[in-house]
């Protein structure tokens, strides 16, 4: 018997900014940009909405990030559902989770679920808006200050000690991290949205410059400024909406935070194999079953190990799963269509989410690939949180 | 010894919590805070268990010896203390917990995940750092 969720809500309403070195608007005005296109997108009236779901990037916490005052400034007044919600990468999923799960039980009918951000200044570097160091204090209190003082900065530091653990253990190598970011970088170049659009080599891969070796330039994702909303609604009446409705098949979460201790390693066994179970289960399919995947991936590292914890392949063997280039184009495993976090645009959980409802109503153009069954997933933390999407253009 | 040409890095310094920790640097113990209802470990030092939650606690004197767990060599100036290249380290204490420190004694290239390491004090003026060298 299928699950009553599955297929119960739909996405109904994409709203994008323009993405990247986008200047002149707070994350505020850009959230309020992609709202307003997603509620003409899916032909809605603006009181219409009865739900607002906010989800701040980085400058939630460096400053300027959206927060409750998104609500006014966009004269929502009917809402039933509203919340500023934190799961870091994994948000965007799990905003479409909380927001379906309301509409399912009669507590909305269409729910907003914007992420907007704005951490790139004109003229500054886009790492400085990440690094942390500059916040540091002088003496941080207590033990969590040895890793500053150790020199422990920002997300990359995290994220580079996760892959060098798998490579390690594993034999995952530099050409298989590679490949990945050459094969999004060839999606990337047919996606009008895409910040990095001139084609890499793996050649060009191994020859950018360190960041934290072992992650080169081109394993990283870029930094945005932009936004993304989305609309949800009750799939009963999404059907006479005007766009294409993506189904939500299945949904999960996954947070195995991090002990940091013996016996507990999310660095390569992530919160994605949790979220997995409940998602697939839901949804009635298994990784035999996906057409394409929408993954979130922050770093290629990300990629690859999300791939073993769906049971793509087995734990260990991502990096040979990898290798022949089965995620880019022309490959049997299409995987992040649009360019990806590492070369379209960086919107946390929105990247993978917007490019699997443009996929999902075939509004791909030159890179749309059979969307049957979308496997869509957000990470957070260093691989601490999770969040997983099935989608489909089909109800049932 | 620090640098005087560049500005100073970040120094912890002690809570509450960790005061035990930080004593034992200065004396060139590594103390560990251990749960007297279930002996898991707390790194960092906290109120409570994160096993049980229980808020009961001992220090104990630990053997200062573990393995990389993994590392990194930053690239990237972050903090304008630091000089790059340098490495990460995250090594697992024999007791379990893991830490991040620094390696010292060894080249960045040679550095290897699993190798067997020992605590080495970096003494300042009013705090100990537990650096790790090859054992």
């Amino acid at each position: 018997m299928a699950h009553p969720m599955r297929g119960a809500t739909a996405i109904t309403g994409l709203g994008m900014t323009p993405m990247g070195r986008i200047y002149g608007k707070s994350a505020t005005e850009l959230a309020a940009d992609a709202i307003a296109s997603a509620i003409a997108d899916a032909g809605l009236k603006k009181d219409q909405i009865d739900g607002l779901l906010i989800n701040a990037g980085i400058t939630g916490i460096i400053g300027g990030g959206i927060n409750l005052g998104l609500q006014n400034y966009t004269g929502l007044t009917n809402l039933r559902l509203m919340n500023h919600m934190d799961g870091a990468g994994s948000t965007a999923a799990q905003m479409v989770q909380y927001a379906s799960m309301a509409i399912a039980n009669g507590m909305a009918n269409h729910v907003v679920c914007v992420f907007a951000d704005a951490p790139l200044k004109d003229g500054a570097k886009s790492g400085a808006s990440y690094s942390g160091g500059n916040r540091t204090p002088a003496r941080p209190k207590g033990m969590a200050g040895l890793s500053q003082a150790a020199g422990f900065f920002g997300a990359n530091t995290g994220y580079a000690m996760a892959a060098q653990r798998h490579m390690a253990k594993y034999g995952t190598n530099h050409d298989q991290l590679g490949t990945i970011a050459v094969g999004q970088r060839q999606w990337a170049m047919m996606n009008p949205l895409a910040q990095m659009r001139s084609a890499i080599t793996l050649e060009d891969y191994h020859n950018s410059r360190w960041v934290v070796n072992p992650l080169h330039l081109l394993d990283c994702c870029l930094v945005s400024n932009g936004a993304v909303a989305v609309i949800v609604s009750a799939a009963d009446v999404a059907k006479d909406m005007p766009q294409p409705p993506v189904y939500v098949w299945g949904m999960g979460q996954g947070h195995p935070g991090n002990p940091a201790r013996a016996g507990f390693e999310p660095e390569t066994e992530t919160g994605g194999i949790l979220a997995a179970k409940t998602a697939f289960a839901m949804a009635g399919v298994g990784p035999e079953d996906i057409d394409q995947c929408q993954l979130y991936d922050c770093y290629t590292y990300t990629v690859l190990v999300t791939l073993e914890d769906y049971g793509f392949c087995k734990k260990g063997e991502g990096g040979a799963f990898v290798e022949d280039g089965k995620l880019g184009p022309g490959g049997s495993l299409p995987t992040n269509t649009g360019g990806g976090e590492l070369s379209a645009y960086y919107m946390w959980g929105m990247s993978p989410l917007s490019e699997a409802v443009i996929q999902g109503r075939g509004h791909g153009g030159e890179r749309q690939q059979k969307n049957d069954v979308i496997l869509c997933t957000g990470n957070g933390g260093i691989l601490s949180y999770h969040g997983a999407l099935v989608l489909s253009p089909n109800r049932s | 010894m620090a640098d005087t040409e560049t500005p100073a890095r970040p120094l912890p310094e002690a809570d509450d919590e960790s005061a035990p920790f930080f004593e034992g640097g200065m004396k060139g113990i590594l103390r560990l805070m251990k749960c007297t209802d279930c002996g898991a470990f707390r790194l960092p030092a906290r109120k409570h268990c994160d096993t049980c939650l229980s808020q009961g606690f001992e220090w104990v004197d630990a053997s200062g010896r573990g393995k990389v767990f993994t590392f990194s060599i930053m690239h990237q100036q972050f903090h304008p203390g630091f000089k790059v290249p340098y490495n990460l380290a995250t090594i697992e204490l024999d007791e379990g917990p893991r830490i991040n420190t620094n390696l010292v004694g060894i080249a960045d290239d040679d550095i290897r995940v699993g190798m067997d390491v020992v605590v080495d004090w970096e003494q300042h003026e009013d705090v100990a750092l537990p650096k790790f060298r090859p054992a």
